[in-house]
């Protein structure tokens, strides 16, 4: 039984090897919550302010498009691959967006058109990963800087300010009279949804299988191309939709939205306790990281004398150590093991 | 595994669940808050108009929110409302966001707001991203003050502009005129073919050169030297060699007049061909100091900050409130008046020349 408890595991190591790392697991996610505590105290005593709606309603709007993208994401970094390319495919899709309402079009028409035109740029990432075997990371640091090109040809230098105002109260208003911005229920919507996805189906169990083992996956009968090209084209999707969603939140459809957005999705993927080696990783972790960064960059926007720098600074010291944390956490649990267990070899 | 996973997930919604049951705890008393608040403040807005004598609050609290940190033109700009508000017994805080994206001044809006200032100074990165934020904060009793770049005029009370089109155009032709006893050929070094400023105030200065006053001067070339150093070196040198005669350049860009002047300083014309323009008082001393420039124009950023400072804290005591033809006094820039659109023009070009160049340091 796995507990998710801070409760450290004293004594005898535990009897399986894989129930061992199960419970660093349950860890981690008992240290996100844990670190959400501290930061919810730090915040308090930097300002008053810190604990109440307002924050939670302009916080979550400060991430919420960063939070769309970091659930599919989660999937490709669990999948041992990486999306570097989502903040571009947003901006493509903002760009697209523009250009799209300048000749006319309805807006009902044009979502889902950017919805689909980010698909296909994830599955352009898909294609070259899985299809022509490229490594993700140097595909997408590729598309990274294409697709944001691709936004400056189709709009230049230009903003599109005058979308309807009933559909930019859509992305910046608050669910039905309470202090949750809409665009966080969409979030919690989608985030349920790719939750059931990971961790209750089939796929989401291939997903797992191929980003422990990928030749093991394979040899045991997993489509692990096709499920990879699902996976690109679920971020390049997602992306999209988040471009929809900060040009209409903004009122502004711009080439320049998002730069640099990549990098706080990773952050929060990895922060989450998704594994940069894959395998490993869930969704709830995720939200745990994605409501700490929030609360941090909302703490340091509240303090009065902590430049806006230190946001990009914390973010970086976050992401070091989302990946050196479970590394050092399994380290020092081998040697305890080893310690404790001498003589037996390790099984499976 | 599934299950533990489950319930992770259920743990983590939970919490979510509660920290948004925790912050609606606060909500209520917040909104009654802002809504006291707000009411008191409202009704002497609407009850009279602007009321010229009322008495400056003490202990002011503004918030300055430069387009992006780390710009030495920015900082100088918004040292000036420090200046303002420390000599109306306040205080003001720079906040800004560390990229010029067109969304990331939101956060630091909503940030600002939280932390209940009595105004907000804004130079937007983009007029229309800013405008919700800007007019939530306004709903919650915030006065905004608008400088340098405007935001959405629905966003804000009013707006500080650092000077006009007409104002470039009519005071760059003065100052070249009467540096060549308005006699003779001028040219004008632009930055790009398109720049959109640059062109308007071209098309003034032509305007302006059909004044009587101005009837021997001669505008024989406009050249552009794309705010690119090495090329607007290259056109002051073309420039040079096809107009033999030339008296005079303007050249109304930073990149360009800063070119011009050190192609200039090296050539046998120097200080025979006059040159004005606009240029930063650091990249033009050295050629004011030998003899190749007279003088260059351009607004104090400086004082762009010190007006809006004054003219937040007019709007906070109720001096103003933004409406065309108001009138209120600005410490040591003098009285000003309120334009059209709640637009407050700083004023005409300031002159640098030997004697206060030494002054500035921007």
């Amino acid at each position: 039984v796995q507990t998710e408890t801070a409760t450290p595991q004293t004594g005898a190591a535990p009897p399986q090897a894989r129930r061992d790392w199960r419970s660093v697991l349950g860890r981690w996610e008992a240290l996100l919550v844990g670190l959400l505590v501290v930061t919810a105290i730090w915040g308090q005593a930097i300002s008053s302010e810190f604990l109440t709606a307002d924050s939670f309603t302009t916080g979550s709007l400060d991430l919420a498009e960063i939070a769309l993208m970091a659930l599919p994401l989660a999937m490709v970094i669990v999948a041992a691959e990486i999306d570097l390319s989502v903040a571009s495919v947003m901006a493509l899709s903002s760009a697209l967006m523009a250009w799209l309402w300048n000749h006319n079009q309805p807006i009902e028409f044009i979502i889902p058109v950017c919805v689909l035109a980010g698909a296909l740029c994830g599955a352009f990432n898909g294609y070259l990963v899985t299809q022509l075997g490229l490594p993700s990371l140097a595909v997408t640091i590729g598309t990274l800087a294409l697709f944001r090109g691709l936004a400056y040809v189709v709009i230049g230098d230009e903003s599109v300010t005058d979308f309807p105002a009933v559909w930019t109260d859509r992305a910046f208003g608050n669910f039905a009279g309470t202090f949750v911005p809409n665009t966080v229920v969409l979030f919690v919507v989608l985030a349920a949804a790719f939750a059931v996805l990971l961790h209750a189906t089939p796929f989401g169990r291939s997903v797992f299988a191929i980003g422990a083992n990928e030749e093991a996956a394979y040899f045991s009968g997993l489509r692990v191309k096709r499920v990879k090209l699902v996976l690109f084209t679920l971020c390049g999707a997602v992306a999209a939709l988040a471009g929809v969603v900060i040009s209409l939140r903004n009122s502004t459809a711009a080439a320049n939205v998002g730069v640099g957005f990549e990098l706080t999705a990773v952050t929060a993927v990895l922060l989450g306790g998704v594994s940069i080696f894959g395998g490993r990783g869930t969704i709830a972790g995720v939200i745990l990281a994605l409501l700490l960064l929030g609360g941090i960059q909302k703490a340091l926007l509240l303090s009065e004398s902590i430049s806006s720098y230190w946001i990009q600074i914390v973010t970086g010291v976050l992401l070091v150590g989302s990946v050196l944390g479970p590394n050092l956490a399994r380290r020092v649990a081998e040697a305890r093991r080893r310690r404790s267990r001498p003589l037996p070899e390790e099984g499976s | 595994m599934k299950s533990a996973h489950l319930r992770v997930l259920l743990a983590a919604l939970a919490l979510l669940a509660a920290f948004a049951l925790a912050a609606c705890g606060e909500t209520q008393d917040d909104n009654d808050a802002a809504s006291d608040g707000e009411s008191t403040p409202a009704a002497t807005e609407e009850g009279g108009a602007a009321d010229p004598s009322a008495e400056i609050p003490e202990g002011l609290k503004t918030v300055s929110i430069p387009k992006q940190l780390g710009n030495p033109y920015e900082e100088f700009e918004h040292s000036g409302v420090d200046e303002a508000l420390e000599e109306l017994g306040g205080s003001n805080r720079i906040s800004g966001p560390t990229d010029a994206g067109a969304s990331s001044q939101i956060s630091i809006i909503n940030a600002a707001v939280q932390q209940d200032p009595d105004a907000i100074i804004i130079a937007g990165n983009d007029p229309d991203a800013v405008a919700p934020a800007l007019k939530q904060a306004a709903q919650r009793g915030v006065k905004i003050v608008g400088m340098d770049s405007d935001v959405a005029a629905d966003a804000r009370s009013v707006f500080i502009n650092q000077v006009t089109t007409q104002l470039v155009g009519e005071n760059q032709v003065e100052s070249i005129g009467k540096q060549i006893d308005y006699k003779g050929e001028i040219a004008i070094l632009s930055a790009t073919a398109n720049a959109t400023n640059q062109n308007a105030w071209i098309e003034v200065m032509k305007e302006t050169l059909k004044d009587p006053k101005y009837k021997d001067m001669k505008l024989v070339k406009v050249a552009y030297g794309d705010d690119d150093d090495q090329k607007s070196f290259q056109e002051t040198q073309g420039l040079l060699q096809a107009y033999p005669n030339l008296k005079g350049i303007i050249s109304p860009t930073t990149v360009g007049v800063a070119a011009a002047a050190r192609y200039l300083s090296s050539s046998p014309q120097k200080g025979k061909i006059k040159l004005t323009g606009l240029g930063f008082p650091n990249q033009m001393r050295e050629f004011v100091k030998d003899g190749t420039v007279d003088e260059f124009q351009l607004w104090v950023p400086k004082d762009v900050g010190y007006l809006a400072g004054q003219a937040a804290a007019a709007l906070v005591a109720g001096r103003i409130t933004g409406a065309e033809g108001e009138t209120f006094e600005a410490g040591r820039l003098g009285e000003y008046t309120i334009g059209a659109d709640g637009e407050i023009v700083l004023g005409p070009l300031t002159t640098f020349d030997a004697e206060n160049i030494d002054d500035f340091d921007f």
